[in-house]
């Protein structure tokens, strides 16, 4: 059956094609068929190869050669292992389901652009699918590049509008500052190995002594390609913007593919992070820095989507800091929880924009529990989850991290508990003044409030039991459990658990203290914010810190300012002054010279035949000199 | 069919044909039979290279190689070969020709007969380039291609053509005289006094001497590629060339000076080019981030692509002078890739300014309201020319950087810079050319974009996507030639 | 008298029809110091000539060495006949045209 897995990338990609060359003729009904069909059967073998690979079957599965330069050769390979069988589950799971949410989402688009969107909806499916089945960073860096694009065509979906499309054209950029990292650290990896295959590069680096320069290095640099594409600092400002695609989208660039490409990078090459610690340290502490700081600016957002996606940069925050303090698992768990309670936020945000006619502002909004019963239950359980309250998915996943993190440093523990904080307070917030409270939208939109169609809350119902339960497959020990996601991964993570010794050795009643303190912590925030916001939303405009907070920190302002202007005006210098008056200047210069020098020596030719004779007469004679003294 | 006994070779007939389908068509007076005669023709050529890739085996050699005496007092012969790097340049001539007489099917020269003539002369001249093995032949078919390049630019295209024209002749004519000089020296020091590369490669010049002929050389083929600062007139001549003539000259005229790179300057001065490998690929790095950032100032989407082509060329310079062979076998497949998005852009350029009467980037926008299809084009062709995975160009790039760092990884990052500004400089020309408002009304009715051009921009594009996917056959083709540079280069380090 | 008589005397002509050429307008006195500066050569080559042969009939009465040195003036005298005539055919179309045999007259080449 792995054999198949082919199948798996290549479906979407036929769907793609399908839907991106038959825009013109396929209905509405037959590209949604298409769309959706294609991904529910690659779910469905997904599914098949990951009970293959629950029984212990993985293996890699090698097509043709991609490249074969001299010693280098690169062959166009899958693997199937319990890591790439979970993403995979994840990537089809949630983005079959956000396909189907699509079908009724994009059903005012023209047949045309409702093919499109499809289309590249299969596209970015199919980048993703190659991102994690491929057996070496090529192939990983095909789909790595492949999401980008895809990002890049969806979020300037709405192409009239310049705003959106110069979104889309920062998401491209900023990854591809990351891509030029991620590309350094391949190279150097070929230098220092000779190969890209996982495999062949983790059994020699097993080898290799731990803080190794060269590891280091390469680990930074595959690192700056994570930041970039899991939107951490100091690259993130792209996935804010990401938001002028549409909703359908930010869930499936925030919950089943793309951002979370760095996790999967790093868990990838656990074995070569876990051999430099000085890596590991910085990814754990852009990770927390990444948390603490997004949580902050996503207090004082008042637009729906972007209040989830500041938190989906302060939750991915939360996955380098598992992945920097070595809770590879717990990472993962994350990525999987995170999935299911971000995809259910950002189609429950679209099933109220969509209710709204298209208004994002959750200052007019409030009070929709009553009109929108599934999407206000279901964006309750996810906000719950997120808050990371037990028993649901949220609690788990983070608590894992958390727990790692105090056993590596207590002050990873204590900001770590701070954004957990902040990150129940802001949800409720979002929450309380979405759903709570009065209506203030207009009284039109009042009119047409509706709940969404079967479509849209079929995959709501059913994200939402997934984000209450999913948390269950990794109880930790201290609680009864046997984490059995922790089993499933272990031959993934072998390698670096026998280098660290150290792990998981706090004491149950250490544990528990921990557990409590987040929780609580969290359940106060809860409590205050719904409190504070159902009753008097916040509706003024931010004064003081709050208005630096509601600016973004002026980030965007700052990178404006210190990297786009001045390269901007670089390239200027160059073009006029280099460019046109510099080197052309001295091109034409030398044309000119010749001219001139020509119209010069032209007047010695001024007719006068004396003259010439003259010349005539003086050159014999210095010929004559010349013969007699040199 | 006996190997042994061969009427006619592969170059000489891939040389003769389009020579003779040139002079024919100069006599000829219809438009119309001139057009059909000159697509005909190159298709043949191409043809003729398709099916010469089945003879690559070594018992074919008879079919691949051809030398008679050709100036015997002076020692040069009449020499072609047929080998890896040779076909696959050859296969993006003859690719080259067709896509342009498509792409400006529809569209009237005056003097066509002419037009069309000169461009197949130019097709000879350039297959002879390529296979020449004798330097004084390689010399005759350099300045064979240039001529009817001068007399394409000058009386076919934009206004200012002649003042730009008269820069791109005189530029690449003091290169050619330079190398002259250098080919006449370095004759004039072979054991055996002939032309042959054979004799060039073993021969050893005097210490001191052998740098001067190597930059003699080198300045030669800087021009022509170009290399920064060498490349001032590349943007003037793309810009007032007709578009046609455009294509040919950075689709496949700019690859003569990387050909040359590596069949002739680095083989023949292996120690001179060891000495300045280092000041070359910093120059050449320089110019690829210094291209990268003027093209992304330019409101000209012509100049836009020629400072584009002026940083991917770059590379492949640099990568040339790295001597690995990865890097090797990326310049390799790279030539004919970038050959084919290039021209991929010219027809997509071409057409935009043809249908909206402008190539002003800020004049233009929102054509994806007007032209889906061209969009889609252009958004595929835009993507391989920033070297996107499973587009044509990743792979070339992709090993030419890799070839770049085993050089040093400074450099490499300084150059891997550029894959950032040129995903600047792209997706902002296609968004404010495409995306947003329709800004602008058509002068020529969107049905310009006939079956004709069609059908070579479908070319195009399937070029790169199966490149891009399968880049196999490119890598089998060249290995010959690869290794012939590696066991020239090896040793020295 | 001795072989350096002829040399100063034939230096002497050529330097008088140098001067004469380069300071003298009319074309007629620029012709005839351009004769005089021939035949300041015929003068010298006669003269060597003949030294030459007398040097070397000393040994060998029947020595022709010099006279090849004669031939030449013959050669330099037809010449100079025959540029005199073309020459004086210049001057007279110049004279039909400009009514004038200044030589600065003729200055059209710098514009």
């Amino acid at each position: 059956m792995s054999k198949l897995v082919y199948l798996v990338p290549l479906l979407p990609l036929i769907g793609f094609l399908i839907n991106g060359l038959g825009r013109k003729s396929l209905t509405k009904s037959l590209t949604a068929i298409i769309g959706c069909g294609v991904i529910l059967i690659s779910f469905i073998i997904s599914l098949i190869l990951f009970f293959e690979v629950k029984a212990g079957h993985s293996e890699v599965v090698t097509y043709f050669d991609f490249i074969t330069a001299g010693t280098l050769k690169i062959p166009f390979a899958f693997q199937v292992d319990q890591l790439s069988a979970v993403f995979l589950l994840i990537i089809t799971g949630v983005g079959f389901l956000i396909h189907v949410y699509s079908t009724a989402y994009m059903h005012e688009e023209s047949n045309a652009h409702y093919a499109r969107y499809f289309s590249f909806l299969n596209l970015f499916v199919f980048s993703m699918l190659l991102l994690v089945l491929g057996a070496n960073y090529l192939i990983m860096f095909i789909g790595w590049e492949g999401v980008g694009l895809c990002s890049y065509l969806l979020i300037g979906y709405w192409f009239k509008n310049p705003e959106y499309t110069a979104a889309g054209n920062k998401a491209f950029i900023m990854n591809r500052v990351g891509d030029f990292g991620f590309l350094l650290g391949l190279f150097w990896l070929i230098q220092q190995f000779g190969t890209l295959n996982y495999s062949d590069i983790f059994s020699k680096a097993a080898g290799m002594k731990m803080n190794d320069a060269v590891l280091v290095g390469i680990t930074l640099l595959l690192f700056v390609g994570a930041i970039g594409k899991s939107a951490q600092l100091p690259l993130y400002t792209w996935l804010p913007d990401a938001m002028a695609g549409p909703t359908p989208v930010s869930a499936l660039i925030h919950a089943a593919t793309m951002v979370t490409a760095g996790v999967y990078m790093i868990a990838r090459s656990n074995l070569l992070y876990t051999l430099a610690p000085t890596t590991q340290g910085v990814v754990a502490i852009t990770g927390l820095a990444t948390a603490v700081f997004a949580a902050t600016i996503a207090l004082k957002q008042n637009d729906i989507k972007k209040v989830l996606a500041y938190s989906t940069v302060s939750q991915l925050g939360y996955m380098f800091l598992g992945l920097g303090v070595g809770a590879f698992t717990g990472a993962v768990f994350h990525v999987m929880t995170h999935a299911f309670f971000k995809a259910l936020l950002f189609l429950g945000a679209g099933s109220v924009i969509h209710a709204m006619h298209h208004e994002q502002d959750i200052r007019k909004m409030g009070g929709l529990a009553k009109r929108l019963p599934v999407t206000h239950w279901t964006f309750l359980v996810a906000c719950i989850a997120i808050a990371g309250i037990p028993p649901l998915s949220g609690f788990f996943s983070k608590d894992e991290i958390l727990a790692a993190a105090f056993s590596a440093n207590t002050v990873y523990w204590v900001v770590g508990v701070l954004g957990a904080v902040l990150t129940a307070f802001y949800m409720f917030r979002l929450y309380a003044t979405t759903f709570l409270g009065k209506f203030r939208g207009s009284h039109e939109q009042e009119h047409h409030l509706h709940e969404s169609p079967k479509a849209m809350t079929w995959p709501l119902i059913i994200l939402a039991i997934l984000a209450a339960i999913s948390g269950f497959v990794g109880v930790p020990a201290v609680l009864g459990g046997h984490h059995e996601l922790e089993n499933f991964l272990s031959p993934i993570f072998a390698g670096s658990v026998k280098l660290v010794h150290d792990q998981h050795n706090l004491a149950h009643s250490t544990e528990y203290m921990l557990m409590g303190v987040a929780a609580g912590a969290a359940v106060l925030a809860i409590l205050v914010a719904v409190s504070k916001f159902s009753k008097k939303p916040d509706l003024e405009e931010a004064r003081g810190f709050g208005r630096v907070l509601q600016n973004k920190w002026y980030v965007d302002e700052l990178y404006d300012a210190i990297f786009v202007k001045p390269l901007r005006s670089l390239s200027g210098f160059l073009n006029t002054v280099v460019e046109k008056s510099g080197i052309d200047g001295m091109v034409n210069g030398v044309g000119r010279l010749v001219n001139y020098g020509g119209r010069q020596l032209r007047l010695l030719q001024n007719g006068q035949v004396g003259a010439y004779i003259l010349m005539m007469v003086v050159a014999t004679l210095v010929l004559f000199i010349i013969q007699l003294f040199v | 069919m006996n190997p042994n006994d061969v009427f006619i070779t592969f170059p000489e007939l891939l040389v003769w044909f389009p020579l003779l389908s040139g002079l024919i068509i100069f006599f000829l007076n219809k438009e119309n039979q001139v057009k059909k005669l000159a697509l005909t023709s190159s298709f043949i050529t191409v043809a003729i290279v398709v099916a010469s890739l089945f003879f690559t085996d070594k018992k074919y050699f008879n079919f691949n190689n051809v030398s008679y005496f050709w100036l015997p007092s002076l020692g040069s012969s009449f020499a072609l070969m047929y080998d890896g790097m040779g076909r696959m340049l050859c296969l993006l001539t003859s690719l080259a020709f067709p896509l342009a007489f498509l792409s400006s099917y529809n569209k009237s020269y005056t003097k066509p007969n002419s037009f069309y003539g000169l461009m197949l002369l130019m097709q000879s001249g350039l297959i002879g380039v390529f296979c020449a093995m004798d330097a004084l032949v390689f010399y005759f078919f350099w300045e064979l291609a240039l001529i009817p390049a001068y007399f394409l630019s000058s009386r076919w295209g934009g206004e200012r053509r002649i003042q730009t024209t008269f820069k791109f002749f005189v530029y690449t004519f003091v290169g050619s005289l330079l190398m002259l000089i250098g080919i006449i020296y370095v004759y004039l020091h072979t054991p055996d006094l002939t032309f042959s590369l054979h004799s060039f490669t073993n021969t050893r010049l005097p210490v001191g001497k052998e740098e001067i002929t190597f930059w003699l050389f080198f300045i030669a083929f800087a021009i022509k590629m170009p290399v920064f600062p060498f490349h001032t007139w590349q943007p003037d001549a793309y810009e007032q060339a007709t578009p046609s003539v455009t294509m040919i000259l950075s689709g496949v005229m700019v690859k003569m000076g990387v050909f040359a790179l590596i069949r002739w300057l680095i083989p023949v001065f292996p120690y001179a080019s060891q000495i300045y490998a280092n000041f070359i690929i910093i120059l050449a790095v320089i110019g690829m981030v210094y291209a990268s950032c003027i093209a992304w100032m330019q409101d000209d989407l012509k100049r836009l692509v020629a400072y584009s082509s002026i940083a991917h060329i770059g590379l492949m310079c640099a990568a040339v002078f790295a001597r690995d062979e990865s890097g090797m076998k990326g310049v390799m497949i790279q030539m004919f890739n970038h050959g084919i998005n290039v021209i991929g852009l010219w027809i997509v350029v071409d057409l935009i300014e043809r249908i909206w009467g402008t190539r002003k980037i800020s004049e233009l926008g929102g054509l994806a309201n007007a032209s889906p299809v061209l969009t889609i084009f252009m958004v595929v062709i835009a993507l391989a020319n920033l070297a996107l995975p499973l587009t044509n160009a990743f792979v070339g790039e992709f090993l030419m950087f890799n070839g770049l760092f085993s050089h040093g990884i400074w450099t490499t990052a300084i150059a891997l810079f550029c894959i950032i500004l040129v995903a600047i400089y792209t997706l902002n020309m296609v968004r404010r050319v495409f995306y947003g408002e329709t800004k602008r009304e058509n002068v020529l009715s969107l049905s310009t974009i006939d079956s004709n051009v069609k059908t070579a921009l479908v070319i195009v594009v399937l070029i790169i996507l199966v490149l891009g996917v399968f880049p196999k056959p490119m890598f089998e083709l060249t290995q010959d030639s690869v290794d012939v540079f590696m066991s020239k280069v090896k040793g020295l380090f | 008298m001795t072989i350096n008589h002829y040399i100063f005397l034939s230096v002497a002509l050529f330097c008088i029809g140098i001067i004469g050429v380069l300071t003298r307008r009319n074309m007629i006195i620029i012709f005839m110091c351009i004769e005089l500066m021939l035949n300041a050569t015929n003068l010298l080559l006669v003269a060597f000539s003949k030294m030459h042969y007398l040097a070397a009939s000393v040994t060998d009465a029947a020595t022709t060495v010099g006279t090849d040195g004669q031939l030449f003036v013959f050669f330099i005298m037809v010449v100079a006949a025959a540029e005199v005539s073309v020459g004086l055919a210049i001057i007279v179309m110049m004279f039909r045209n400009t009514h004038s045999i200044d030589v600065n007259f003729l200055n059209r080449l710098k514009h």
